[in-house]
């Protein structure tokens, strides 16, 4: 089969392939040779399974997700749904400031859906949404976990207010949008959230 | 320029001394004295009297294998944290000492980027790398990025070293254990599941090491739990180092502290680097573990970049951590 890789990490490689004759996005989470077998089958297998169970979890509860296909805990691939749409971090810099503001509360209306059932994405950055059929869809759960306490929430929101500052620079309202998403979706407190998004900024670590 | 350096953030209290050859750094010599306890792990105030006592002989003992004369020294530098107070003290009041009666400048670093800047100096090629910065106290993954060393990730609780070395006096073993559990690993062969614990970037021990004592009471030999735990810490090392040269592209990894000394972290990290196109680089045994050289290399780097220090500035920090430093001597 004929596969293209579009993107190489430090752990998996993202590539193009077909599945029952459609074309599929496969994750493959690569074979460390330093590592012994018995530790390297079970990170693979493990890191595979908790991020297609968050990927089909996030699915359930309305989050615009890649469909999975297949996933295979022995050789560490989840076969997904090919998404040709357009990063939100290629086009939001370009967009009307009415539009920016639409999309900007989108994310933020997604996050609190996720945030609501304690899925944690670990990586929301403007590179890991894909604007697709006037959705946004979030992508790469590899870094992602459940957790119900308001430090990971409130630490998943940080990533991406840190993302908007150094790829968004010019559109410092962007945050300010995607939390009154988040507001009106949130069932938790959303307040509380934001001043642990406060307190993790003040822990001098991250200045 | 010949620069005298004093190291003394824990139970090492070192004296080197080098000299800059068109921005290499040879060593003309590097003595070191170690504090070993009895037993337990290092109290500060004993380790620090044992620094007191030894540094004096030390600075004499490193100059005159140096082949230097006092009056030749041009710098004095000290390691100015991060490390336990009482040490940190008598090693800066050392070198105040010192500065002050050969009426000759002072410089504080830093001595986690002084691991790290020892390696560029010394070992041919090394010029951009990851450092992989492991001993007892500390464990980080530096590298330079925008203007500054940055900690892409380090540990969450307590360095690799202590992890291992509080394991080793758990079963019985003197300080160090480092060495006594790689000899002891070899033999091991059954894997023993252990919690694989790193989180973004950063990783803990803690848990781990509980779990690897519970195999302990538990009976299981002593060989398999120490193959186990190395395996382990190791694969969770070479993972976030792999992610920080993933994230920063860089394509080289360098290795320092004193368990860079353990043969299967540098045959992993090795590995990593070999499957990634990367070069590896460690370098040599007295300058991975806490030197007078590093810390007299650093001095020297700074003050050639123009920084300068009073006395009054020299005071100590004890968390003075790797992205404070002003990085003037790089562009």
């Amino acid at each position: 089969m004929v596969k293209k890789i579009l993107y190489r990490g430090a752990e998996a490689e993202i590539c193009l392939s077909k599945y029952m004759r459609k074309t599929v996005v496969q994750k493959r989470r690569i074979k460390k040779a330093y590592r012994i077998r018995e530790i390297d089958g079970l990170l693979i297998a493990s890191r595979t399974k908790e991020e297609a169970k968050l990927i089909a979890e996030s699915r359930i509860h309305g989050v615009s997700v890649p469909i999975l296909y297949d996933v295979d805990l022995a050789h560490g691939i989840i076969t997904m749904e090919y998404l040709a749409g357009k990063r939100v971090k290629d086009i939001l810099n370009s967009l009307e400031e009415a539009e920016r503001k639409l999309i900007c509360q989108k994310i933020g209306e997604s996050i609190a859906c996720l945030h609501n059932h304690d899925i944690i994405h670990g990586d929301i950055t403007t590179s890991n949404m894909i604007l697709l059929d006037n959705r946004i869809h979030f992508i790469d759960f590899g870094l992602g976990c459940k957790n119900s306490e308001m430090e990971a929430k409130g630490v998943d929101l940080h990533v991406l207010m840190e993302a908007f500052e150094s790829t968004h620079s010019k559109y410092s309202d962007c945050f300010k949008y995607v939390f009154e998403g988040y507001k009106k979706q949130f069932h938790g407190d959303a307040s509380a959230v934001m001043k642990k998004i406060d307190d993790i900024v003040r822990r001098g670590r991250y200045r | 320029m010949i620069c005298l350096g004093i190291e003394g953030t824990a139970h090492s209290i070192g004296v080197g001394i080098i000299k800059d050859v068109k921005g290499n750094c040879h060593i003309l010599s590097n003595l070191i004295k170690t504090y070993k306890p009895e037993k337990g792990g290092i109290h500060p105030r004993e380790a620090a009297n044992h620094h007191a006592t030894y540094i004096a002989d030390l600075i004499s003992e490193s100059v005159q294998k140096a082949g230097v004369h006092f009056t030749d020294i041009d710098l004095v530098s000290f390691s100015q944290g991060p490390g336990l107070g009482p040490c940190l003290r008598t090693a800066a009041t050392a070198a105040r000492a010192l500065a002050l009666t050969l009426e000759k400048p002072i410089m504080g670093v830093n001595h986690c980027v002084a691991h790290l800047e020892i390696g560029r100096g010394t070992v041919r090629g090394c010029t951009d790398p990851v450092l992989l910065y492991v001993s007892g106290a500390n464990t980080q993954v530096i590298a330079f990025a925008e203007g500054k060393y940055r900690v892409f990730g380090e540990t969450l609780d307590i360095g690799i070293g202590n992890c291992l070395d509080k394991f080793g006096r758990d079963i019985g073993l003197k300080f160090p254990c480092g060495p006594k559990i790689e000899e002891l690993a070899k033999k091991g062969a059954r894997y023993l599941l252990l919690p694989y614990s790193i989180k973004g970037m950063d990783i803990a021990f803690s848990g781990l090491l509980t779990a690897a004592e519970n195999y302990v009471s538990k009976g299981e030999p002593l060989e398999d739990i120490c193959y186990s735990l190395q395996e382990m810490t190791f694969a969770m090392l070479t993972e976030v180092t792999e992610r920080a040269m993933a994230h920063t592209e860089k394509q080289e990894v360098l290795l320092g502290g004193g368990v860079a000394s353990n043969k299967r972290l540098r045959e992993m990290v090795g590995r990593m680097a070999k499957d990634r196109s990367a070069r590896f680089f460690v370098p040599s045994r007295d300058v991975c573990v806490d030197n007078g050289a590093m810390i007299a290399w650093l001095g020297f780097l700074m003050y050639e970049s123009g920084m300068r220090m009073s006395i009054d500035e020299s005071v100590i920090n004890q968390r003075f951590r790797t992205d404070l430093v002003e990085v003037h001597w790089r562009g």
